[in-house]
């Protein structure tokens, strides 16, 4: 099929590109790996108070981490394509027959693997430092994070297509991000908010996926959370892929 | 010629049975195409209403100055745009519903080239192969051809940001001719180069032209246009002002130009100017900073007399020269400024 081949001729330059230029690999990986180390025992001591989820700090604070992965580290993503707006690489290819979703799929194959790597790094230093997560739920964990990731690289995709500059997407990023974040429970637990917050956080889809996380390191994979956070993220996921399809098929410099 | 346009269209394109015009089919026609642009200042017309004919086999230079529509028009032509406004058809297909179709007989070379720099040059030219439809075997095979032929031996297995600005624009054009398209598009492909990497961008476009490749490109040298193209089209603020051959775009400069050099100080020029104004052989008289410029027929055997009547009525000439017109003095002509200015102003 056009689409699987193209996808897979345009993964490989992405992948070159990326291969040649590992420092993301380590600049995405720098922040989660802090937390861990850094932030993760100031948790230890509330473990137990009320409203904090049960396991322990770390079963309660790696999967938020990884979820903060794939909205810090995969969120700008749309850098690459920046890149390649510039060196004219992507008006070389709308000239050409290229599938359009091929060029996305590519580039995001190649970043959905970057991020993979990082998840796995950081699920290692957890391991040492006392994350016991349950390897079934920890599965379909990935499963979902992938889909967290290809939502956020997309979006990340389609904004740089929109601003065209690393200035506009870096500030656009940044707005969208930190509350993304902040809201998603990842940090502490949203069961420690004021239900002003709490209800703000459910608009934010990626509060669902961190809920699902810990309920999938816990090995409840039949919690309600984990079918609402594949169904929102999955949703998201196609979404945003067709809005950045979209946006590159109408890309001009 | 005449009967010939007054058949349907249809007739002429689907009966075999009648002789196709010496010129070969055109490749590139539009009608009365435009593109705006808004913007918050309000809308932009940068295209109005351009019409154009390029014939297979035919080397078509898109002259302006910077900003008069010629890069608006090419990525109109290249499917990068819709237009607003007109039809356009290229290779024989329509831009509006067959943009696929379109993108597969034509190559096109930006200025910026838009090879990955992260990548080798080989490696850019393999994907693009492979994105034509070939398998690795004859895209393998392809990019060895064109490494071969436009010496890049020596760089084609480096990353492309160590390339030099003349390694690079051979790149570019590989990549452009990779899947040998119908027709090339060149945008300003000279610009930025030195004389050197200009001349072998020229030799490879002219052998391209030998083997039957048909070549737009755009430009606002017109050394560049005059002796590259065989024909070209005048662009300024949106719309062509000349088209033709450059010769013929030439003779439309009636002839020769002969400028003198006289004291302006003096009613020298308005003499000259009476003198000179109702002989058969000037076809127009326009006052420049040193003195004058005559539009004349047959320049050589008129200088003469020229000089003969001036100095019968004791007109001192400081300077003369005879010279052909260049594309420079048609676009003068046909827009009221020098080419080189606008670039300079742009």
């Amino acid at each position: 099929m056009k689409v699987l081949r193209d996808s897979w001729l345009m993964f490989k330059s992405q992948f070159n590109v990326s291969r040649r230029n590992p420092v993301w690999l380590f600049i995405g990986m720098f922040q989660p790996i802090c937390y861990l180390l850094l932030f993760a025992p100031l948790l230890k001591n509330l473990v137990g108070m009320p409203g904090f989820p049960r396991g322990g700090a770390y079963n309660i604070f790696t999967p938020g981490l990884m979820v903060m992965m794939a909205i810090f580290g995969v969120g700008f993503a749309g850098f690459g394509i920046i890149g390649r707006l510039r060196s004219g690489f992507i008006e070389r290819m709308r000239v050409t027959p290229v599938s359009r979703l091929a060029m996305i799929l590519g580039t995001l194959g190649v970043d959905i693997c970057l991020f993979l790597v990082q998840l796995v790094l950081l699920v290692g230093v957890g391991l040492l430092l006392g994350f016991r997560p349950d390897p079934g739920g920890l599965a379909l964990l990935a499963l979902l994070l992938i889909l967290s990731g290809m939502a956020m690289a997309c979006f990340s995709y389609a904004l740089a297509l929109l601003f065209k500059d690393e200035s506009g997407l870096a500030a656009s990023i940044n707005l969208v991000v930190l509350p993304l974040l902040l809201l998603s429970g990842t940090m502490l637990p949203l069961s420690f908010a004021p239900e002003t917050l709490r209800n703000i956080a459910k608009a934010n889809p990626f509060a669902y996926a961190v809920d699902a996380s810990r309920a999938l390191v816990a090995g409840n994979p039949g919690d309600s959370s984990v079918v609402k956070a594949f169904v929102i993220l999955g949703v998201l996921a196609i979404i945003t892929t067709f809005w950045a399809t979209r946006s590159m098929r109408q890309a001009a410099m | 010629m005449d009967t010939l346009s007054q058949l349907p269209a249809t007739t002429v394109a689907t009966n075999g049975a009648v002789p196709q015009p010496q010129k070969g089919k055109a490749l590139i026609k539009t009608q009365g195409l435009t593109r705006t642009f808004k913007s918050r200042k309000g809308t932009v017309e940068a295209v109005r209403g351009v019409d154009l004919e390029v014939r297979q086999g035919e080397i078509f230079g898109f002259l302006g100055p910077n900003g008069a529509g010629k890069t608006t028009t090419m990525r109109i032509l290249t499917t990068l745009m819709p237009a607003s406004g007109g039809t356009a058809t290229v290779c024989g297909f329509d831009l509006r519903r067959d943009l696929g179709k379109v993108r597969r007989q034509i190559g096109y070379v930006s200025q910026s080239g838009g090879a990955e720099p992260a990548e080798t040059g080989r490696e850019n030219l393999l994907l693009q192969g492979r994105i034509y439809g070939m398998n690795s075997k004859e895209a393998r095979q392809r990019a060895a051809e064109l490494i071969a032929r436009l010496d890049m031996d020596a760089f084609a297995d480096r990353l492309v940001k160590t390339y030099s600005g003349g390694q690079k624009r051979r790149l570019d054009v590989a990549l452009g001719i990779m899947h040998r398209p119908e027709l090339l598009f060149l945008d300003e492909p000279t610009t930025g180069l030195d004389p050197q990497s200009r001349a072998r961008i020229w030799d490879e476009v002219r052998a391209l032209h030998a083997q039957g490749m048909t070549i737009f490109l755009t430009t606002h040298y017109m050394d560049e246009a005059d002796g590259l193209c065989n024909r070209l089209a005048i662009i300024d603020h949106g719309q062509i002002v000349s088209q033709g051959s450059p010769e013929t775009l030439k003779q439309e400069i009636a002839g020769d130009i002969i400028s003198l050099g006289l004291d302006t100080q003096s009613d020298a020029v308005a003499r000259v100017t009476g003198q000179l104004r109702d002989r058969p052989f000037v076809r127009e008289i326009q006052p420049t900073a040193e003195g004058l410029q005559l539009y004349v027929s047959q320049g050589e055997t008129v200088l003469p007399e020229v000089l003969r009547t001036l100095d019968a009525d004791h007109i001192a000439i400081r300077t003369v020269t005879l010279a052909r017109p260049t594309l420079d003095d048609v676009f003068l002509r046909r827009t009221g400024r020098s080419l080189r200015e606008s670039n300079g102003n742009a």
